[in-house]
């Protein structure tokens, strides 16, 4: 216990101290295909197949991805927000290569300027560069290997690469890592079931930073999590991103943390980038009907300040089937501001900032520029 | 505004757990009322005992639980009956779920059975709680899906739950709840496992149902936000005890107990931008079979007086306002 306290309140300096990554946060600013960007994602695509019948014959396909685009600036955070099955996973997974992309281009640079085409690559030539990539999943209960030890867990990466060979070796290393995510280094006998959610997504991170990646994918990694334990994850890994340069592709559905971590946010639905900016802008101003319904949507405690109660938007429907996609615009089944065109016209992703040479913000829809939505926030009081 | 009548009275409520490990003490001492037609939300981080809470209510609390002490008073047309003494599977306690207290679950699925139509298990329900043929049942039935919003009811009654999307079952099995106009609605997690969009309209739904029905509400949540939406007052529980219970306009602008507080600090909030400072509570939950001496809080807690947290459980001290705290730091000697 009283480790854990220290923990806080080493995490608690750190946040103090954590304006290194505001020296990153300008670098969302660079366009694609910059040497700057970590990560550029080019029309990928991921189609499952649905097969029915006795011969499993395919009967139509599961646009889970559909020509999504985005690049991810060196020592910045991307969040992917969207609703359940917008294909938030799918397309981190397709990043990492840890399933085959049916389509597209991914771009990897390592920190000293190696570029490698991930989609490409060939198998063992995959293994290693995906040693620069991390990933954190949701669940903090079964992601780790119950019969391991916490040293077997994080130092198996070492192990299996063959990059330490002495024990006396790993174990110091193991010990370093798990002083980097604040737990004690005497835990590392234990089995995992000795700790709690908090403790195993601690050690989930150590590991995803086991071999010093560049970049790393976050799933949701603090959703199952309790609500005081949430905050010491989402403070440990902003305190990271600083300490050791890293880079998140950070997948929520929760537009609170979105708001807390990221610096550019790409709003997902059905599949596709609906739109894509620094996170104030589209926070204070959303362009796309479906951002500024999601920004409304989500409950705020009223704490009595004044000014924060919202208008509340109420979408009707459920979130389109990924299947059976709507025609035109995918939105506008749900849409307050459908008109005849979006039912049959599909609008394209545009850049709203691009003309008048600020940053860029990309929305896909047909009156981006018409609407006057409403955001959250200060900006608004 | 005036108070409504006295609708449901805890008192002192114990329940526990026996199995090999030792006892647990899952809910350990709590009260509180509602009133016709109020709205209680009750928050707490995961293993506290809000679901418990809810299951002694109704008297569904799993074998190897017990309730060991206390009371819940049910009050109905000038009467009382203190739920605790009924059998559990006797006729009085069936009548009154489902009929006078009614409740939804986190996951739907789990309200229904997969292999009849939604529409005959909610006029099953009907039938169950109201003389009525069944035709009438059925036509209450399309009415209620109706009103929770189904889209063409008169079809959707007779598709099956696992045919409907998630927002959808959602509604189904509010509607199942509501269909004999039940008094008082538990919800527990009633949004949890669904989409942020599906659950503004759930939120929205319940609020429009409870104004229009004049039925009163527990909501059992972690999410704070989601409480401060729906519900007059909160009552915040922690390893069992309730240790803070006001009115939800106050409880969210002058929390008291330093849990209150560090659970409303944990949370980024949706419009603080970028810069907002987490300040999360140290530690976690400990394990409910070693629970701490004391103030059960007290391994956690910032403002930790040694000597007297650790030592003494702290007693439930009456602020103003129907403000209730159990923490030493309130202690008037
Ligand atoms: N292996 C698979 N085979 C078939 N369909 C799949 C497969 N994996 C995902 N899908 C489908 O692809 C779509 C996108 O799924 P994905 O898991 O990426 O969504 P998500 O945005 O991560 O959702 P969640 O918030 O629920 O995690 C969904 O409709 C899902 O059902
Ligand atoms: N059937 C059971 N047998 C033994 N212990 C139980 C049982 N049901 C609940 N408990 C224990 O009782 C305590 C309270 O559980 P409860 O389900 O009320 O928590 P909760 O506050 O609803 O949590 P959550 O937010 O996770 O739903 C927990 O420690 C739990 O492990
Ligand atoms: S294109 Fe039309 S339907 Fe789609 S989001 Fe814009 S206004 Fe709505
Ligand atoms: S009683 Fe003591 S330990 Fe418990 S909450 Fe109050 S100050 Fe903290
Ligand atoms: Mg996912
Ligand atoms: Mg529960």
């Amino acid at each position: 216990m009283a480790q854990a306290d220290a923990a806080a309140n080493n995490l608690n300096a750190g946040t103090d101290a954590s304006s290194p990554s505001s020296s990153h946060r300008q670098a969302g600013v660079s366009r694609a295909s910059s040497a700057d960007n970590v990560l550029e994602v080019t029309d990928l695509r991921k189609y499952f197949p649905i097969l029915r019948g006795f011969f499993r014959r395919q009967v139509g396909e599961v646009k889970a991805v559909d020509e999504v685009s985005f690049h991810v600036a060196r020592g910045e955070t991307l969040a992917l927000v969207g609703e359940s099955g917008c294909g938030k996973t799918t397309t981190g997974r397709c990043v990492m290569r840890a399933i085959e992309p049916s389509g597209g281009s991914v771009l990897f640079r390592k920190r000293d300027g190696e570029e490698f085409d991930i989609t490409t690559l060939a198998k063992q030539d995959l293994r290693s560069v995906q040693q620069y990539m991390g990933m954190i999943f949701q669940d903090p209960f079964s992601s780790l290997n119950p019969r391991l030890t916490v040293l077997e867990i994080i130092g198996e990466p070492f192990i299996t690469r063959r990059l330490i060979t002495k024990r006396r070796e790993l174990e110091e290393k193991v010990a370093q890592l798990l002083r980097s995510v604040r737990l004690d280094p005497t835990y590392m006998r234990r089995y995992p079931h000795a700790f709690s959610g908090g403790q195993r997504q601690r050690i989930a991170i150590a590991r995803a930073l086991a071999l010093d990646p560049d970049f790393v994918v976050a799933d949701e990694p603090v959703s199952a999590l309790d609500v005081s334990v949430q905050a010491q994850i989402l403070s440990l890994l902003k305190v990271l991103q600083s300490e050791l340069h890293l880079t998140y592709l950070f997948i929520t559905h929760n537009l609170s943390v979105v708001e807390y971590l990221s610096d550019r946010v790409s709003v997902m639905y059905v599949g596709q980038i609906v739109e894509l900016g620094r996170t104030e802008s589209i926070f204070s101003r959303p362009r796309h009907p479906y951002t500024e319904a999601l920004l409304s949507a989500v409950p705020v405690v009223e704490t009595g300040k004044a000014g924060r109660r919202r208008e509340r938007i109420i979408l009707e429907g459920d979130v389109a089937d990924p299947s059976n996609v709507p025609t035109g615009c995918t939105f506008h089944p749900r849409c307050p501001y459908v008109q005849d065109i979006c039912r049959e016209e599909e609008p394209q992703l545009i850049d709203l900032a691009g003309a008048n040479g600020s940053q860029p913000h990309l929305v896909r829809c047909h009156f981006a520029d018409d609407l006057d939505l409403q955001g959250v926030g200060n900006a608004l009081q | 505004m005036s108070q409504t009548p006295l609708l449901l009275s805890v008192d002192n409520l114990a329940t526990h757990f026996f199995s090999q490990e030792g006892i647990l003490e899952a809910v350990d001492g709590v009260s509180f009322d509602i009133h016709a037609g109020e709205a209680l939300g009750i928050a707490g981080e995961s293993g506290c005992g809000k679901s418990v809470t809810a299951q002694s209510i109704l008297r569904i609390v799993p074998k190897n639980g017990k309730i060991v002490t206390g009371a819940i008073n049910l009050f109905q047309n000038g009467d009382s009956v203190d739920l605790v003494q009924l059998d559990d599977r006797g006729q009085q306690i069936r009548q009154i779920r489902g009929g006078e207290i009614a409740m939804v679950f986190q996951e739907p699925m789990a309200a229904f059975s997969m292999v009849y139509t939604i529409g005959n298990q909610i006029t099953e329900v009907i039938r169950l709680h109201q003389e009525c043929s069944q035709n009438e049942a059925r036509e209450r039935a399309v009415e209620m899906l109706r009103r929770v919003g189904m889209p063409q009811p008169e079809q959707t009654i007779d598709a099956y739950p696992f045919a409907l999307s998630g927002g959808m079952r959602q509604r189904a099995m509010i509607a199942m709840a509501l269909s004999c106009h039940p008094a008082l609605l538990i919800a527990d997690e009633p949004t949890t496992a669904v989409d942020v969009t599906i659950q503004a309209q759930v939120l929205e739904l319940m609020k429009d149902l409870q104004r229009d029905m004049g039925m009163a509400l527990i909501v059992i949540t972690h999410d704070l936000a989601v409480i401060s939406e729906l519900c007059d007052r909160v009552m915040i529980m922690y390893l069992g005890k309730d240790v803070e219970s006001a009115p939800a306009d106050v409880i969210f602008r002058d929390p008291k107990h330093p849990y209150t507080v560090g659970l409303l600090r944990s949370v980024p909030e949706l419009g603080e931008g970028h810069t907002q400072e987490l300040d999360p509570i140290s530690g976690s939950v400990p394990s409910p079979y070693r629970r701490p001496t004391g103030c059960p809080f007290h391994p956690r807690c910032p403002e930790f007086i040694p000597d007297v947290c650790d030592v003494d459980l702290p007693p439930q001290i009456e602020l103003a306002g129907g403000h209730r705290v159990r923490c030493h730091l309130y202690v008037q000697d």
